[in-house]
């Protein structure tokens, strides 16, 4: 690691502060800055500390919809959630192992948006809005491709509040040796409409696959999902798998998510 | 250079770091707790599970510095300070939960914080469990088996996979 001093405020009005420092950059949990420090990839001169800020933490109803604080742990939210929003309790539950969903957070995963992540599949399909130290920005215009999104420079995620939809259900095909999703959908039944989430898949990073929306919205059953699916020519290829067989696997998951909320 | 304070295995040690230093270096190079190995560096294999404040964390990804305050058990605080090994360490060597011992450290300390949450687990939960710990010698039979025995649970009828 390139050299750097670490602040450690404890408001989110002390945070900003700091961010504005030259080359400052925020640290959450670090399950994904540190290793990518290690790795030279990043020369910040100064870490701002997010973890000793109280406000960022919390799970917690508010007017219908579920608040998480953005420096809570997926340990936290696996299990303070788990009645309230049981789809995401268990999509915490299955982030990378136990001592990592002890560090990482909400609004780190939010804020790198990892194409590969869990949470903005979650966010997304939940219609989620996400709450940060100057504004709100629905789900729908915060995610911007692959590990972009609307955020500034020194923007924090305060806080990301999920609707809670009638039934919901994120089924995941682990890349056994990353444990992130080789591709998973994030299904989500409101009264107004079904909202269907992939992460994994796409060279865009996290996106609704909008066809499958309609088709569910009409008739709520993996049948209805015959016949849909998607150009594997913009998905992620790799290794572990091709564009087409990505694509693929969006139509095997949702279809799997969607039989286990019906 | 900053000042770093905590509690480590109930005894007070504090040290001079860098923004960079990680917990496992402080605690091997400053402590000398060099019961905590260093696998892999990049989050992968598990070998430097300690808990802080309670929580089993990769020391390998966490800096010295955020655990200023803090409460951080590592392996050598495991044994009874005569020696006598706990339970779980004492499953693992009854039940040969160690080929060449490097990921042990992290293994127990990997169970006991498994088996503080949830104190009889399924063989099925104690593998998911372990996830993040990673055995090169891939003695994982017997590690199940040991933390299984030190749930108190039966062991014996425990198939190799």
């Amino acid at each position: 690691m390139y050299e750097f001093e670490i602040e450690r405020p404890s408001s989110v009005a002390d945070a900003v502060k700091a961010l504005g420092q030259e080359d400052a950059q925020p640290l959450s949990g670090g399950q994904t800055l540190i290793p990518t420090l290690k790795a030279r990839l990043a020369m910040p001169s100064v870490l701002v500390s997010l973890t000793g800020i109280k406000e960022l933490q919390g799970v917690e109803m508010r007017d219908g919809a579920l608040w998480i604080g953005g420096g809570t742990t997926h340990a936290t939210v696996m299990h303070d959630a788990a009645e309230s929003y049981p789809a995401l309790a268990k999509l915490a539950a299955r982030i990378g192992d136990p001592a990592v969903r002890n560090r990482g957070t909400i609004g780190g995963s939010l804020a790198n948006n990892d194409p590969s992540a869990c949470y903005p599949a979650a966010a997304l399909a939940s219609g989620a809005t996400i709450e940060t130290d100057r504004r709100e920005i629905a789900a729908d215009d915060y995610f911007q491709g692959m590990f972009t999104t609307a955020l500034e420079e020194g923007e924090i995620v305060t806080g990301v509040r999920f609707p809670i939809p009638q039934a919901a259900h994120y089924e995941k095909f682990i890349q056994p040796a990353s444990r992130f999703p080789l591709v998973a959908a994030y299904v989500a039944q409101f009264s107004d409409g079904v909202r269907v989430a992939i992460t994994g898949a796409s060279n865009e990073g996290v996106f609704r696959w909008t066809e499958a929306e309609a088709a569910l919205s009409e008739r709520f059953d993996a049948d209805a999902l015959d016949g849909l699916t998607l150009d594997g020519g913009n998905m992620i290829g790799d290794l572990h798998g091709s564009g087409a067989y990505r694509a693929h696997l969006c139509g095997v998951m949702t279809r799997r998510a969607v039989q286990a909320i019906a | 250079m900053t000042q770093v304070k905590m509690t480590v295995n109930g005894i007070p040690a504090s040290g001079e770091v860098e923004g960079r230093t990680l917990l496992v270096h402080f605690l091997r190079d400053d402590l000398e707790l060099t019961g905590t190995h260093v696998g892999c560096d990049t989050s992968q294999c598990g070998a430097c599970v300690v808990h802080v404040n309670g929580n089993a964390v990769k020391a390998c990804t966490m800096f010295a510095i955020e655990a200023d305050g803090a409460e951080v058990d590592t392996i050598e605080g495991q044994a009874a300070p005569d020696g006598k090994l706990n339970t779980i360490q004492q499953a693992f060597q009854d039940h040969h939960g160690l080929q060449c011992g490097f990921c042990t450290p992290g293994m127990v300390m990997s169970a006991a914080a498994l088996l503080k949450d949830n104190p009889k687990p399924s063989e099925a939960e104690v593998r998911h469990y372990l996830d993040g710990n990673i055995c090169r010698c891939t003695g994982y039979h017997n590690i199940v088996k040991a933390i299984m025995a030190a749930s108190g649970q039966e062991v014996s009828a425990l198939a190799a996979e």
